[in-house]
């Protein structure tokens, strides 16, 4: 058991635990512009070239992204529910959702690379292996440009995600928290949801195109 | 005032092995530690525009020639704005004094703020990396499709270099957010703060949401550069404009946040040293994050040529006469702190006092520049390299000294010579003038920048331009100088040697490790200052004088 | 008025409004500044520490002074935006073109095209008092179209076309510049505008070995390029006639309503995907990275002209 005392500039340990969450939500607020950037130059071609954004997203993988969309919404949950455990003072089980949230993460990528690897069977790799198909013109190479530098820079967020989460497992199974302390674990929790929340947005922008009726 | 001896234990003497100063989580260590790095990049970017105007003397340009021209007045972009401009107020005086002037003993996350500095020192290796390696010849504003498809130099690492020194700017930005939303003192309410610190909040702001955008387009810019391929490439039907609009929705900002800490250490000099409270403290808070905001909505403006609409030229100049009005209201505001003062003219005086001309002149050069068809024509020339200066060195600079001055006793427990310093201020202030205004001259006969060579018309004024820069670079060295002289032999300065109000001079100098013996309680306004008899009440409720 | 030491020659309409507002602008500039810096000064005089001066009554009701600030300032600035967007608004709305020249911008060399054929490498003959369109493609990277004596400027955008127009007021030489940075040579990248009388003019036009006219050359390279094929009466496949299409707005098929001008057949040429007519199937192949942009112009100026013959009784 780690003593629990709030570092010297806070007069209390609640008060550094609300100055951690909302350092957390600061950053959160910067990442929504940083892929906002991104998604923002997305929909201006998008509406620049509808037909060809069209045409090029019906390559996309849907049922791979579904099976993803399924998996980061689970981890979701089994995070959520680490925290829920650890207030009750359940270790056990907080570290295994831990794990489980890990685990979750880990299959989203190798699903993930999966996708990629048929993406590069059917020609749609820019650089490697791009070819345009019937009717499609330059524009759509710009629709799966943005397309890997969206989901590869969303899984570097979640592989930064898996690391520190398998680190708070470890923490969690060390009992460094307990009901009385898991600030960190919220802060975590928080990051998490926003991984999650963005890929929901990629996954909105991405691959219902070209597929509606 | 009784002086207080230099304290045994102050922050300064409290460990000196190199690794308590390597892995410091004090606040003002880390300040003293990004003040080494910006000073040296300061020099950097001076050495490249030292070369810029030695080139420019003679019409030819034959000096350096093109590609070596091109790759100085890059680096001296590069190196001025992300590893001097942005970081120079926030990073060290803001570092030093945002939980001095709040009363804390600390900021929120200390080994953030320790990790800040790291990754700026990365971030300005890649930046030396660049510059060894045979530097870039893009511009700093990276425009696409010459820095993307067609630039030989070394695009990428640049790229890569401003885009993790912006996670140092995000890191001490989120810091200062959070630390002045939750770690304020006792009393210590929003209008009772200094109104450096609402300047330093503000620019957080802005730093804390524009800088993920620059991130972003630098990295596609690498990223298009390294591959060949990438969003921006005509050929695939992609948009350079779009590049153009995500590039400067940061920069523009990015102006702000170099000239809002600015702002806010001229109205603590200027109240000290007037003896006056601020002249509408809280107007001159809202205009500090009217600014803020405004600025987030104007940056069309340095695209009114490059092929945005008719409509939205016209929207963006409206918004960009929109938010000078703030920074008017700032000008006049600090005119009028003047009025009925009792003003005595100390360095950091002179340099706030500069500094107020130098901005006005910088501001309403501005206007011209909002004015649709005055753009057209000086858009893209010297005379827009004027103005940002007038702003950038003229205000920024010039506060940034003023601040330096102001608080050095408090840093270091030593006082400055002040005669020498009076020089330095006039100095300055002199060689900036004979440096810049020709170049408005330049711009409006129609001078492109990033010209290497240029007709022998325009001989007399670059002339000019470049003998002033000569005084201006004296200028710039004398502080470094006597600064570092009254570090051995300079009189011991006492907690408040200015007989200031801010809870800063509440502590000795140099302060405690832990800042504050006893954490204050603020019963105060700030600036309660008497002109009448110099007397003044510290924010923490003591009456002196 | 000649050139001065501080203040550039004005040599075109464009350049007397930007003049006339830019020096109206300066004095409203200059007073702000003598009144800034009018009241520093005597502040700083009159209330010096030790001076005798009254210090007592300073105002409290700061907010009188501000608010009476904010809207003086307000209003002078609305003032001056409204001069900029209206003299703007008609600099962008150019008056019927009696010239048109086509300029494609690359590292580091403007080349000029006439109606008639006439090419010039970075060098401009214009006729005095006739308003002159200039189309702008570039095939490399963003170059800016600057004359300083007609103050009128314009980025060259690779991928797309901007278009600046003048009305030269004064004959002589003047300076053309490159005004945004495109490498190596970007200083070199000048050239000179020489404005002639209407009769210098036309004894330099046919000085010239022009050869055939743009839109001649247009219409060979029209059956050249394969676009006769299709575009044609006789042609079995749906493609829309070009006649008269320039200059006149075109109904698309996602529902939209353009000004079928240079930007937009040059886009259907080499992106026909994303603006198609409506009516009409998506069988037209993109010409992407096929044709040079002089040639481009070339194709354009010939159906420009298509659009002409149809005016005419």
């Amino acid at each position: 058991m780690v003593e629990l005392r709030p570092e010297p500039q806070y007069a209390t340990l609640a008060r550094q635990t609300e100055t951690a969450q909302l350092g957390m939500w600061v950053f959160l607020a910067t990442e929504v512009l940083f892929f906002g950037a991104l998604i923002f130059g997305y929909y201006i071609y998008r509406i620049s070239y509808p037909d060809q954004f069209l045409l090029a997203g019906q390559d996309t993988k849907l049922l791979l992204g579904s099976i993803n969309t399924a998996l980061l919404l689970t981890s979701s949950v089994t995070m959520v529910a680490s925290i829920e455990y650890v207030k009750r003072d359940d270790i056990a089980r907080a570290a295994a959702a831990l794990f489980i949230t890990a685990l979750l993460g880990f299959a989203f990528l190798g699903v993930k690379g999966y996708e990629y690897v048929e993406d590069y069977r059917d020609h749609t790799v820019p650089l490697l292996n791009f070819l345009l198909k019937p009717s499609q013109h330059p524009p759509a190479e710009l629709f799966w440009l943005f397309y890997f530098i969206a989901t590869g820079i969303h899984a570097v967020h979640l592989s930064i995600g898996i690391v520190a989460v398998l680190v708070m497992a470890f923490h969690t199974r060390h009992r460094r928290y307990s009901a009385a302390y898991y600030s960190p674990l919220e802060v975590l929790g928080l990051y998490w949801s926003f991984v999650d929340a963005v890929w929901l947005f990629l996954f909105a922008a991405i691959y219902p195109l070209g597929r509606a009726g | 005032m009784t002086a207080i001896a230099e304290p045994v234990d102050s922050y300064l003497t409290a460990e000196s092995t190199i690794a308590s100063w390597l892995l410091t989580k004090d606040h003002k260590r880390i300040a003293l530690l990004f003040f080494a790095s910006v000073t040296a990049f300061f020099f950097v970017g001076g050495f490249a525009a030292t070369l810029i105007r030695l080139n420019l003397i003679n019409p030819s340009g034959t000096l350096l020639g093109p590609d070596l021209y091109n790759r100085m007045f890059t680096m001296h972009g590069i190196v001025m704005v992300w590893f001097f401009l942005i970081p120079s107020i926030p990073a060290t005086l803001g570092n030093f004094l945002v939980p001095l002037m709040i009363g804390a003993r600390d900021l929120a996350f200390p080994r953030l703020n320790l990790a800040s500095w790291y990754v700026f020192n990365i971030s300005g290796a890649m930046a030396i990396y660049f510059i060894v390696a045979g530097g870039v010849d893009t511009g700093w504003t990276f425009y696409t499709p010459y820095s993307t498809l067609f630039s030989n130099s070394h695009v990428m690492a640049a790229a890569l270099a401003v885009f993790v020194n912006g996670f140092s700017t995000i890191m001490t930005a989120l810091n200062f957010v959070v630390t002045i939303h939750r770690l304020r003192a006792p009393g210590m309410t929003w209008f009772r703060l200094p109104l450096f610190i609402w300047s330093i909040y503000a620019t957080s702001i802005v730093m804390l949401l524009a800088t993920p955008v620059l991130a972003m387009t630098v990295l596609l810019i690498a990223l298009e550069h390294g591959l060949g391929i990438g969003i921006f490439d005509p050929a695939l039907g992609g948009d350079p404009l779009l590049f153009q609009h995500m590039f400067w929705f940061y920069s523009h900002p990015a102006v702000y946040i170099m000239i809002l800490p600015a702002m806010g250490v001229a109205s603590e000099l200027i109240s000290c040293f007037a003896r006056r409270p601020v002249f509408g403290y809280k107007g001159m808070a809202y205009a500090v994050m009217a600014i803020a905001i405004i600025g987030f909505f104007v940056w069309g403006h340095h695209m009114f040529v490059a092929g945005i609409s008719t409509f939205a030229g016209v929207m963006f100049s409206f918004m960009s006469f929109i938010v000078a009005v703030p920074s008017a209201i700032k000008v006049f505001n600090w005119t009028a702190t003047l009025h009925r003062g009792s003003i005595s003219f100390d360095a950091p005086m002179l340099y706030a006092l500069s500094f107020i001309g130098l901005f006005t002149i910088g501001g309403l050069t501005g206007l011209n520049l909002a004015t649709l068809p005055i753009d057209v024509h000086v858009t893209g020339t010297y005379f827009v390299i004027a103005h940002f200066h007038y702003i950038m060195v003229g205000g920024t600079v010039s506060a940034f000294f003023g601040g330096l001055h102001y608080w050095w006793p408090k840093i270091t427990g030593r006082l400055y010579p002040e005669m020498w310093a009076r020089a330095a201020a006039i100095l300055t202030f002199l060689g900036f003038n004979v440096t810049f205004f020709p170049q408005f001259i330049l711009g409006y006969l129609g001078m492109p920048r990033r010209y290497y060579a240029y007709p022998p018309e325009f001989q007399v004024w670059n002339v000019l331009s470049s003998a002033g820069a000569s005084i201006l670079a004296i200028a710039y060295v004398m502080p470094l100088v006597y600064l570092g002289w009254s570090l051995l032999w300079g009189k011991q300065a006492g907690a408040n040697p200015w007989g200031a109000t801010g809870l800063e001079w509440r502590t000795t100098s140099p302060p405690p490790e832990h800042n504050f013996d006893r954490t204050p309680v603020v019963t105060e306004a700030p600036y309660r200052y008497n002109p009448e008899d110099g007397s003044y009440v510290t924010q923490d409720g003591v009456a002196n004088g | 008025m000649d050139g001065l030491p501080f203040w550039p020659r004005d040599a075109s309409v464009t350049a007397r409004t930007v003049d006339t507002i830019a020096i109206g602008e300066l004095v409203v500039v200059a007073l702000i500044l003598l009144l800034v810096f009018g009241m520093m000064f005597s502040f700083v005089i009159r209330y010096r520490r030790g001076s005798k001066a009254d210090r007592s009554h300073r105002a409290t009701k700061t907010w009188r002074f501000e608010i009476a600030w904010t809207s003086a300032t307000l209003v002078a600035f609305l003032v001056l935006f409204a001069f900029g967007a209206k003299a703007y608004l008609y600099l962008y709305q150019p008056p019927k073109a009696d010239l048109e020249l086509y300029v494609v911008a690359k590292q580091w060399m403007w080349k000029i095209q006439y109606p008639g054929g006439q090419r010039e490498i970075d060098s401009l003959h214009v006729p005095i008092g006739k308003v002159v369109r200039v189309v702008l493609g570039s095939e490399d990277v963003i170059h800016g179209f600057y004359i300083p004596a007609f103050r009128v400027k314009r980025d060259v955008v690779p991928g797309t076309y901007e278009v600046l127009w003048f009305e030269a007021t004064a004959i002589g030489d003047f300076r053309l510049e490159c005004s945004q940075f495109c490498g190596t040579d970007h200083a070199k990248m000048t050239g000179a505008v020489h404005v002639l009388s209407p009769a210098d003019y036309a004894s330099w036009l046919a000085s010239q070995n022009a050869g055939q006219t743009l839109a001649q050359q247009g219409e060979a390279l029209f059956r050249q390029y394969g676009c006769s094929g299709c575009h044609s009466p006789r042609s079995t496949i749906h493609a829309p006639l070009l006649d008269g299409i320039y200059g006149n707005y075109v109904h698309l098929a996602d529902g939209r309503t353009l000004l079928a001008d240079e930007r937009y057949i040059r886009d259907c040429i080499l992106l026909p995907a994303s603006q198609r007519v409506a009516g009409y199937p998506p069988v037209m192949p993109s010409f992407d990275g096929q044709i040079p942009e002089d040639d481009l112009m070339k194709l354009i100026a010939y159906i420009q002209s298509l659009g002409t013959a149809k005016e005419a009784p």
